[in-house]
């Protein structure tokens, strides 16, 4: 029974209801000749009622899948990004610590810093009380940091389920942090491009409001290649044709829900006419610092 | 130009040569004799079959078909060919994929994201004999490389490469000469073409397990 452990079928009644979630929950480090397998072990007469069952369990799984994924939840979605973000700052803060009191407590003779030195201080053998807690410590930090990135795979694989194009245009995550600030996918929806345009940036904008600053170009957008990419001078341009488009996106998520190519064709013709300037004028470049503030990926 | 697989045959439509396949309609398209109109410009391998290029199919074959969407193509290759696996990564186009498998016993639809063949590994059997790969993410040749597993010998690999998937400002030459390199090291690649007219800077690839 070993060759059939990973099968999908392993330890399924033919024709049950559990095989539309056996589809849904097998894995296995690599294919094998499931048809044959399955014969072998009883599961099927022959690889024509195989494949009967397979087609019934594929069939129900897919559709159980897709309608579960309709009820997908904008609000999870921000509870999972803004979890990320405090397993990220809390994680660094750590690591900070750990430089501080393991740095001079242990000889830790490879070059790191940060999370990468509380993985090396991690790996380390205690041999006294204090080295135990800053070696346990360093274990947590670097738990954090593995939770982090689980939870960003999380919302990688989420946030196209929430809103398919605004997750298309912008990257899931910078989806879901848009998302997050507006409070939800529905709120995003319903507000102006321009607020779009400087979400993440509010601190610039009340700066800029209360009448000694410039008006912020962009918010989290920035870390939009589409922005990022372009030279500053035609940055205002880039954030203001982006959060267009990005406003559009989440309206047909919010309103439809359906995948709609148009919109990102028109993003992308949008862009390499802003671009061109950039050639028509001789110039470079994409150096120089952000204007607004942002907050990094 | 090459031969079309048996089950995919040309017929004219309102003064037309048009690729058709035997099925059920599935998104409105026009049919004739009970055949339904492929529309090369709605499917990247409908359209390598139009512009002439040497799919080596033959009909019949065992397929994964990495993107498949809304089920447009796939339906086409369900007709011709042997057990489909159709995997899609996006839930939405997934429900009409459903419908689309649902009329074609041998279509198998699989919610699942073809960069980690490990979530299907267990369902996908071994020894298939074709890969038709039309997914837009990032690293589209590494894809291609990580399912060649399924692939038996020889196995047949059927891309169509999208540039812009890859990076949005870059010239899409610059692109595809990426994508060989990097798909050589899993196949033998036997043909390439561009898709225009009817897809803008997507490359299609003919590829052999090595």
């Amino acid at each position: 029974m070993t060759e059939t452990e990973d099968a999908w079928f392993a330890g399924v009644d033919p024709g049950a209801a559990e095989a539309a979630a056996a589809i849904r929950e097998s894995e296995a480090d690599e294919p094998r000749d499931w048809p044959a397998l399955a014969v072998e072990s009883g599961f099927a007469a022959d690889e024509d009622e195989y494949y009967d069952r397979l087609h019934e369990a594929t069939v129900d799984a897919a559709r159980e899948a897709a309608r579960a994924a309709g009820r997908a939840d904008d609000q999870q979605l921000i509870h999972a990004l803004r979890a990320m973000d405090d397993a990220e700052r809390t994680a660094n803060e750590l690591a900070e610590r750990l430089e501080e009191w393991a740095g001079a407590l242990l000889d830790v003779e490879e070059a790191a810093t940060g999370l990468d030195f509380a993985a090396v201080v991690a790996a380390t053998e205690p041999e006294d009380a204090t080295e135990e807690r800053a070696v346990s410590l360093a274990k947590r930090a670097v738990d954090l940091r593995d939770e982090r990135d689980d939870l960003r795979a999380f919302v990688e694989r989420r946030a196209p389920e929430v809103a398919p194009n605004l997750a298309e245009m912008a990257g899931p995550v910078l989806a879901a942090r848009l998302i997050s600030l507006a409070g939800g996918l529905e709120s995003l929806a319903k507000k102006p491009s321009g607020t779009v345009q400087v979400l993440g940036a509010e601190d610039a904008l009340f700066a800029h409001l209360r009448g000694h600053a410039p008006s912020p170009k962009h918010g989290v957008i920035f870390t939009h290649e589409f922005v990022r990419g372009t030279r500053p001078d035609d940055r205002g341009s880039a954030a203001r044709a982006l959060a267009g488009k990005l406003s559009i996106a989440a309206r047909i998520d919010h309103y439809s829900g359906e995948f709609r190519e148009s919109v990102h064709e028109d993003l992308r013709d949008r862009m390499e006419t802003i671009r061109a300037r950039a050639a028509d004028a001789g110039g470079e470049g994409d150096d120089g610092a952000a204007d607004a503030e942002v907050a990094d990926e | 130009m090459s031969e079309l697989p048996a089950g995919v045959e040309r017929r004219t439509v309102a003064g037309e040569e048009r690729l058709t396949t035997a099925g059920d309609p599935v998104y409105g398209e026009p049919t004739v004799d009970g055949r339904r109109v492929w529309d090369a410009g709605r499917s990247k391998l409908g359209a390598m079959l139009e512009l002439g290029m040497d799919t080596c199919l033959e009909g019949g074959e065992s397929v994964l078909y990495l993107g498949a969407a809304s089920g447009t193509t796939v339906s086409h290759v369900a007709d011709f060919a042997g057990p489909t696996y159709a995997v899609e990564f996006a839930p939405r186009p997934v429900r009409d994929l459903v419908d689309v498998a649902a009329g074609r016993p041998t279509l198998f639809p699989l919610l699942a994201d073809a960069r980690s063949p490990r979530e299907y590994a267990g369902v996908v059997e071994s020894g298939l004999d074709c890969i038709v790969q039309d997914v837009a993410t990032r690293g589209q040749a590494e894809v291609a490389n990580r399912n060649a597993q399924f692939l038996g010998d020889d196995g047949l690999l059927l891309a169509a490469i999208k540039a812009r998937s890859e990076d949005v400002v870059a010239d899409p030459e610059a692109v595809f000469e990426d994508v060989r390199e990097t798909l050589s090291a899993t196949y033998e690649i036997l043909e390439t073409e561009r898709l225009e007219p009817y897809h803008d800077d997507h490359l299609g690839i003919v590829a052999r397990k090595r």
